[in-house]
């Protein structure tokens, strides 16, 4: 679905002349491979490259070197543009930028129509994918009276309408209590599983990741680390070094292990510890 | 510095087609030094009722008091209250203005009307504080990361040496490490000057690490009120409300279903720890 080759990518500021004044690289030779279907989560800390990644994934910004391909299109391809807008969509850290229309299903027709749909085709799309995310019976509200784990549902339903083969979430959950999170998480699982949608989520939230097909770490612009959540979770002090964190059962279970306990690497959940402490008071 | 906040009711937009009752009969009592946190749901009224501490917003309703002195008297100097009380706004990067980190910091200072050495020597001391290299302190605050841009900001209140720190969600957005790093700086400035803190949280992870006493609110009012280990032991009506308890305590309670005689009492991976070890740990307790 998705392939960078040697990404990089330079944030140039310049004067008022046009001299060059400083170089940042934000994109650091990125070499990733995503499947279709797959859904991939990419950790970094703030400043690591992840969101720049993410802009070049609907060409919001083009590769400065390298190559990326969206669904077999390069984007450095000016005609595909558009095309490849439609393939990857991009939901954002703040559902309130995102939201424009003074009625839910408003809001969620507005891309469709933008892409010229027709009407009837339209509607349809509209109810879809506000049954997809949950919020069909808030069709006539006024999005301002949701919560915000609803209106990033909202945002997600307007992405969805698009029917796009990629769904890119830039920290959709940053701002959400508890159950929002909760809320958001849900809805882009289900899209990836009964849809077929490939999902890239980037999160600082590790309790977020744990479900992931793939996970990437990004530090200074480049892959620091990849692989399962299994994989990358049982690396707890490397993570740390990324200013990366765990989630809190995966590090209990690892201070437990460092005192002596017999437990596996890479817990990831509640059942996964509790499983291994009734296996541990089994045996003694 | 004790804040009491009597029977304080606040009404949005009263007696327009936007009403909303915002805070319902609120009763609290901030004592000197405590380090507090405030959860709820989106909406519920964390952040009306915070405004309401240093005067930003005025009670529909009752009476808050400041050191015994009320505040809505007429003879009262609110702009004494907003200097004991400093507030840090949600994304407080986005009130950064100055051509420099240093002068963005002495703006506060400067304001309350200190000469140009003291309010320096005060924004050295904040920028200290949060732990903002030196190097970087004649740079313009716009070229820095998003969470070195929340230091500044946070120095930019810390300057003014309140006495009540209020601070609303200053970890959103944030990697983790820097999470940590903000908090406990923030955790360091209560322990040394011994103020008041006020934390707004969406992690029930962090509020469990830091506080030493929880506010629940939940539309409008105040459910909880109490030390963490209480609060989430209620943790099935927080989540009716759109909250949660830390992973581990729920990983405490399901041990304890499955026949554990464990404490559900953990909030944080280090009591989770100790408790665990005591059942599993090599020199565990023969059942």
């Amino acid at each position: 679905m998705i392939k960078a080759k040697n990404l990089v990518h330079e944030y140039i500021r310049r004067d008022e002349e046009g001299n060059v004044e400083s170089i940042q690289t934000a994109l650091d030779h990125v070499n990733i491979h995503i499947k279709p279907g797959s859904f991939v989560a990419i950790l970094g800390h703030n400043g690591s490259g992840k969101s720049t990644l993410a802009k070049h994934l609907n060409v919001l910004l083009s590769p400065t070197e390298g190559s990326l391909w969206v669904d077999g299109k390069d984007t450095a391809d000016a005609d595909k543009l558009w095309e490849i807008r439609q393939t990857a969509g991009m939901v954002f850290q703040n559902p309130d930028n995102q939201i424009i229309a003074t009625v839910v299903e408003e809001d969620v027709g507005f891309g469709p129509e933008n892409i010229g749909v027709p009407t009837d085709e339209i509607w349809k799309r509209v109810e879809d994918s506000l049954r997809a995310v949950g919020m069909l019976e808030y069709r006539s509200h006024s999005p301002n009276k949701l919560s915000g784990g609803q209106k990033q549902r909202v945002a997600i339903a307007g992405v969805v309408a698009m029917q796009p083969k990629c769904i890119v979430l830039d920290e959709p959950t940053a701002m959400l209590d508890p159950v929002g999170r909760r809320e958001v998480l849900r809805t882009v699982k289900e899209l990836n599983r009964t849809k077929g949608v490939t999902i890239i989520l980037i999160t600082h939230y590790m309790e977020e990741v744990v479900d992931a097909d793939y996970v990437y770490v990004m530090d200074s612009g480049s892959v620091a680390m990849e692989g399962t959540p299994r994989e990358i979770f049982s690396r707890v002090d490397t993570l740390k070094l990324h200013r990366m964190d765990v989630p809190q059962v995966t590090l209990l279970a690892h201070e437990l292990k460092k005192e002596g306990l017999d437990i596996p690497d890479g817990i990831l959940t509640r059942e996964e510890l509790v499983k291994a402490l009734e296996r541990l008071s089994n045996k003694g | 510095m004790s804040i009491i906040i009597d029977k304080v009711n606040y009404i949005y937009g009263q007696g327009t087609a936007y009403e909303k009752h915002a805070l319902r009969d609120i009763n609290l009592k901030i004592e000197d030094g405590q380090f507090i946190g405030i959860i709820g749901h989106t909406g519920s009224g964390k952040s009306t009722l915070i405004q309401h501490l240093n005067g930003l917003l005025k009670a529909t309703s009752g009476a808050i008091y400041v050191n015994g002195e009320d505040i809505y008297d007429k003879d009262y100097k609110m702009s004494k209250l907003r200097t004991q009380v400093g507030l840090v706004f949600q994304y407080p990067e986005h009130q950064l203005f100055e051509t420099t980190i240093f002068d963005d910091v002495c703006f506060g200072p400067m304001n309350q009307g200190l000469s140009k050495d003291e309010a320096g020597l005060r924004a050295f001391e904040a920028l200290r504080a949060v732990g903002l290299p030196e190097e970087l302190y004649d740079q313009s605050p716009f070229d820095l990361s998003g969470g070195q841009k929340r230091r500044v900001a946070i120095a930019g209140v810390l300057a003014m040496k309140p006495q009540v720190l209020v601070l609303d969600e200053p970890t959103a957005g944030l990697d983790p490490k820097g999470r940590d790093e903000i908090l406990d700086q923030i955790a360091d400035i209560h322990k040394k000057t011994n103020s008041t803190v006020v934390l707004v949280s969406h992690s029930m992870e962090d509020v469990a690490r830091y506080v030493d006493r929880i506010i629940v609110m939940n539309r409008g009012s105040v459910m909880f009120d109490d030390t963490p280990t209480e609060v989430f032991r209620h943790y099935k009506e927080l989540e009716q409300i759109g909250l949660a308890a830390p992973q581990v305590t729920y990983l405490m309670h399901e041990l304890r279903e499955k026949g554990y005689p464990v404490s559900c009492d953990a909030t944080t991976v280090e009591e989770a720890k100790e408790e665990l070890l005591k059942l599993f740990g090599k020199d565990r307790v023969s059942r």
